[in-house]
């Protein structure tokens, strides 16, 4: 026995080519609107009167070479900070907007405390606040007081821990209430319906937004260095005043969307994955 | 050395004979410029074009600070620029009782118009902005890097660089004070690094750091006015581009050429190193860290 084969009706393949022609086509045109528009944008810089000036100035390979390990060295402690200040924060956030959203007249105080924080930490510039932390603080010349690396980076935490847990309580109070009646009602407590049914919800809406803030951080570590630890921002700079050349802030720059991209990449992971599921079945 | 005192011989020169209305080619001051010395025809010791005939009038603050100036007396020839202006002045043929005083506010010095001094000895660094304005002879000192600290610190003892290379040291970013550090000092543990001395100070207090570096003038001046038990470990080695204190005078003055001369002859014979040694290092209390 023959198995039947699926034969395409003529109309059908002439669909199929016609598509395919609208298709390749697309692709042209693209090729050429970006072609003409990157070649555009290369005359234009490389033929501004002051453009070999700005390269010697700016990309200089010989300055980036040189300067490349000391940047490297500052970046490894942006990168440990980073991981270290975005857990501190998400786990400070995360408590803070849980009690934010605490029901009952009991809870009042906590709930003040928090948003007490949320408003204040919001509001205060990071800056002042790593000046706080890493000149204040051990001027108090108190027994075991950590180092300025330990201070600054809580400075960064509690600020950042702010606007996560305001990122938070958003997702909480998204969750529509009769999610919650519906666990209390089913048996749950309060903690259990928000562990297992509240808080899942509300962190998958809040996800692009809470990235968000974690991308942000990302570059705002390295504000510790005003409290003297050489960061990757510092070494550049350290570099830039004695290169007399701006190249290092360049080659620090690139190694910070390349420190960022990974993070980016899955925040817009995240977001679309959570469009599509949202609108699955419509 | 050689060929840079040669170079600021023949500049200084070259600004006389200007001064002068002399119109002569380049090439043929520098060959002249030997012979143009404090003792030439161009300075008669003891009879140039001062403010007064015959006297000396030299300019400087009121009040002066130690160890630039001792006891707000710039008359009694002690502390450094004390001492460097009698000798300028004796250089140029002035004794001491010929040598007059005249107060004169720093900003009214290095702004132009009429002076009423002949020269000006001030800790005035010599910049380009300023030479637009006033006249600056060579310089009789490069300042210094200089490590301070707070006293019961773990380096206030330290005599010497190497007792230095433990100790968590701190600078303003993009200063010759952070290269003297990382090319002078080496310490094991990294610098730390700020955006200004103020927060340099703020971290020596705290006790995050056992030490800053900053040049010698803001050393005195942290150390005497602004830090509670701040102290001077020592000076460090020359590193980098230093910057350079000069004596001022008025612009186009016929006597820039004479003192400039007379500046060059104190450094090469030896004299402003000793004067250095005795007001700075000494009696400053700033020892030369080796």
């Amino acid at each position: 026995m023959t198995p039947e084969v699926h034969h395409p009706s003529d109309i059908q393949l002439g669909r199929i080519a016609y598509r395919r022609g609208k298709a390749i086509r697309s692709v042209l045109a693209a090729a050429l609107s970006t072609a003409v528009v990157g070649t555009l944008l290369v005359v234009l810089i490389t033929g501004a009167p002051g453009w070999e000036r700005v390269k010697q100035s700016f990309f200089n390979a010989a300055t980036a070479r040189e300067y490349l390990p000391s940047i490297l060295e500052g970046l490894w402690l942006n990168i440990r900070l980073f991981v270290a200040c975005a857990a501190g924060a998400l786990l400070l956030g995360l408590i803070a907007s849980v009690l934010r959203t605490l029901r009952g007249p009991v809870f009042f105080p906590v709930r003040a405390l928090a948003t007490i924080y949320t408003y204040s930490f919001r509001g205060l510039p990071l800056i002042i606040t790593i000046y706080l932390f890493a000149f204040g603080i051990p001027g108090l010349r108190l027994q075991g007081t950590p180092n300025v690396t330990v201070l600054g980076g809580a400075a960064i935490t509690i600020t950042y821990g702010s606007y996560i847990a305001e990122v938070l309580r958003a997702g909480i109070e998204s969750v529509h209430p009769s999610q919650m009646a519906a666990a209390r009602s089913l048996g749950l407590s309060y903690r259990q319906s928000m562990r297992f049914v509240v808080l899942p919800q509300a962190v998958r809406r809040a996800a692009p937004a809470l990235l968000n803030d974690v991308v942000s951080m990302q570059k705002d570590v390295g504000l510790i260095s005003l409290a003297g630890p050489i960061d990757a921002i510092r070494a550049a700079q350290i570099a830039t005043a004695e290169a007399l050349n701006y190249t290092p802030y360049v080659v620090a720059g690139v190694l910070f969307v390349l420190f960022a991209l990974p993070l980016i990449g899955i925040t817009d992971f995240v977001t679309l994955r959570a469009a599509r599921r949202q609108n699955a079945g419509t | 050395m050689v060929s840079r005192n040669t170079l600021t011989t023949a500049g200084g020169a070259v600004l006389m004979l200007a001064a002068l209305a002399a119109c002569a080619p380049a090439d043929e001051n520098a060959a002249a410029a030997p012979s143009a010395s404090a003792s030439g025809n161009n300075c008669p010791p003891g009879a140039l074009q001062t403010k007064t005939a015959g006297k000396l009038t030299i300019g400087t603050d009121n009040p002066v600070y130690e160890p630039w100036f001792s006891d707000n007396k710039p008359s009694n020839g002690k502390g450094f620029e004390s001492a460097v202006a009698y000798q300028v002045a004796q250089r140029l043929g002035y004794s001491a009782e010929n040598v007059t005083w005249v107060s004169v506010t720093f900003n009214n010095a290095i702004a132009p118009g009429p002076k009423s001094f002949d020269f000006d000895i001030n800790e005035f660094s010599i910049t380009d902005d300023r030479k637009k304005a006033v006249d600056f002879s060579s310089p009789y000192y490069l300042v210094r890097q200089t490590v301070i600290t707070t006293k019961g610190s773990k380096i206030a003892g330290a005599t010497s660089i190497a007792d230095l290379q433990t100790a968590k040291l701190g600078a303003q970013v993009g200063t010759t004070s952070y290269q003297a550090i990382t090319d002078v000092i080496k310490p094991s543990t990294k610098p730390s690094v700020f955006n200004n001395n103020d927060d340099a100070k703020a971290a020596l207090v705290n006790g995050t750091v056992d030490g800053i570096v900053v040049d010698l003038p803001t050393a005195f001046y942290m150390t005497a006015a602004e830090l509670k038990n701040g102290m001077i470990v020592g000076q460090l080695p020359q590193v980098g581009v230093p910057e350079q204190f000069g004596l001022l005078l008025d612009k186009g003055s016929a006597l820039t050429g004479c003192v400039s001369t007379a500046v060059d002859q104190l450094r090469n014979d030896g004299t402003l190193q000793v004067l250095e040694k005795t007001w700075l290092a000494q009696t400053g209390g700033a020892p030369e860290l080796q």
